[in-house]
């Protein structure tokens, strides 16, 4: 492989694409594209993930800015809220005479 | 092949090594069992990883190389309206090309590395692409066929095991829908032309039918390794089922065109409550999957092509960003 060669492989760096559907709803996460800059990843962005309205805006985010929980710490991250349950409305017992709370 | 990989050596399923292994593998394999999916980072045994990488970037492979027969009409096609829905057709394919590639670069792979393998031959693509397209009727039995084919084995796909891919999977599956209705619209008009036209459009259909069959792989009974990703449930259904539910659908739709497929087995039978259709010439599959199609050097030498002649693109605007960030830096 000549040195020309590995300029030109060398990859754009990626970058995580979130897409707001519409007015009141949250941006969400729905794939990646490489781009070179983030000005090139909005507009790859804007072609590869909303052909058909899917969105009125878009995020893109370089891949590595993102700390992401690990999977191992699933269980002491999430598991202590599993047995919370006074944390939701249903646990207590409101009499029936009292009306909507 | 889309989803379907047993065209290829196997991957090797090694015996876990260490009680700890064979722990997370029971674990692994629980969370199939519970329909709970696998997200990327996640612990998984490596076959399966290899057994997904090979899979979405042949997947991935199939879209990007299916823009060649389409596009090859684009300037060519009869009207205006016929044009745009074209355009966006290919478009789409490249954009389904691009999903898959990106659910693919989470387990780890590059897509740099997915393109040398294309370029080089390592990695194979769907065989039908290898046929090329030779009329205008084609664009429209491409849809009808190739993309019905393509929707039956990703309607299963959308329910695989791994997120991004079935996330990758629900999105195309949604537009793939166009692709196929623009082409059975498109067989529509020529069923109702001149004689010319009917003649067109049955030539086409003689020539798609039979390696649109071949699209969803070898039969169960020479696809041994199938079984391990049906475990995995990367694969939700066989090959000879989702073969079959392709014929089902699409018999009727060739008796509304006033046409005949090119199979004299093909009868209903009632018994089985399914179409029952001939024996499939794999020697021809296996013949066009080892490079030997009309189009296989073809349709990779454009990619290289493409690939090479857009090198100066690329370098240039790497270069034109790191200018700008050191610009900035200043």
């Amino acid at each position: 492989m000549t040195e020309e060669k590995n300029t030109t492989n060398k990859e754009w760096p990626l970058w995580e694409v979130f897409i707001r559907s519409k007015a009141g709803l949250d941006h969400k996460h729905c794939g990646s594209v490489h781009a070179s800059d983030a000005e090139m990843a909005l507009e790859s962005a804007r072609d590869v993930y909303t052909r058909r309205s899917e969105g009125i805006s878009i995020w893109v985010v370089p891949s590595n800015a993102i700390t992401a929980s690990k999977p191992e710490d699933k269980e002491s991250l999430f598991e202590p809220a599993d047995n919370k349950i006074y944390r939701h409305p249903t646990f207590y017992d409101i009499p029936k005479e009292v009306g909507k709370m | 092949m889309y989803g379907d990989t047993s065209i290829q050596k196997p991957i090797e399923i090694v015996e876990p090594t260490s009680k700890e292994m064979a722990k997370l593998e029971e674990l692994f394999q629980q969370k199939i069992e519970d329909d709970i999916k696998i997200e990327p980072q996640e612990w998984m045994p490596e076959a399966y990883r290899k057994t997904l990488v090979r899979q979405m970037s042949q997947h991935a492979h199939s879209e990007v190389i299916g823009m060649q027969p389409e596009g090859n009409w684009i300037t060519r096609a009869p009207s205006l309206r016929r044009k745009v829905i074209l355009l966006a057709k290919v478009q789409d394919e490249g954009g389904h090309g691009l999903y898959i590639y990106s659910a693919a670069e989470t387990l780890g792979t590059s897509r740099a590395e997915m393109i040398e393998q294309l370029q080089t031959g390592k990695a194979k693509y769907s065989s039908i692409f290898n046929y090329p397209a030779l009329t205008w009727a084609d664009m429209g039995t491409i849809g009808w066929l190739v993309d019905g084919a393509a929707i039956t084995n990703q309607v299963a796909l959308s329910r695989c095991s791994y997120g991004p891919y079935s996330r990758a999977m629900i999105r195309i599956c949604k537009e793939e829908s166009f692709h196929q209705r623009q082409g059975y619209e498109l067989l529509l008009s020529l069923s109702r032309g001149t004689q010319e036209q009917k003649e067109m459009l049955q030539e086409s259909v003689n020539r798609f039918w039979w390696p649109s069959l071949m699209m969803f792989g070898p039969n169960d009974s020479d696809s041994p390794h199938s079984a391990q990703s049906m475990k995995w449930k990367i694969k939700r259904k066989s090959n000879d089922q989702l073969r079959q539910e392709f014929v089902d659908a699409t018999v009727p739709q060739a008796d509304f065109l006033g046409i005949t497929l090119p199979d004299p087995d093909l009868k209903w039978n009632e018994e089985r409550g399914h179409y029952d259709y001939g024996d499939i010439d794999w020697e021809e599959f296996n013949n066009v999957v080892k490079g030997n199609g009309p189009c296989n050097k073809q349709r990779v030498a454009n990619h290289v092509k493409a690939h090479e002649e857009g090198a100066w693109v690329r370098e240039a605007a790497a270069a034109y960003a790191e200018k700008q960030q050191k610009k900035q830096v200043a």
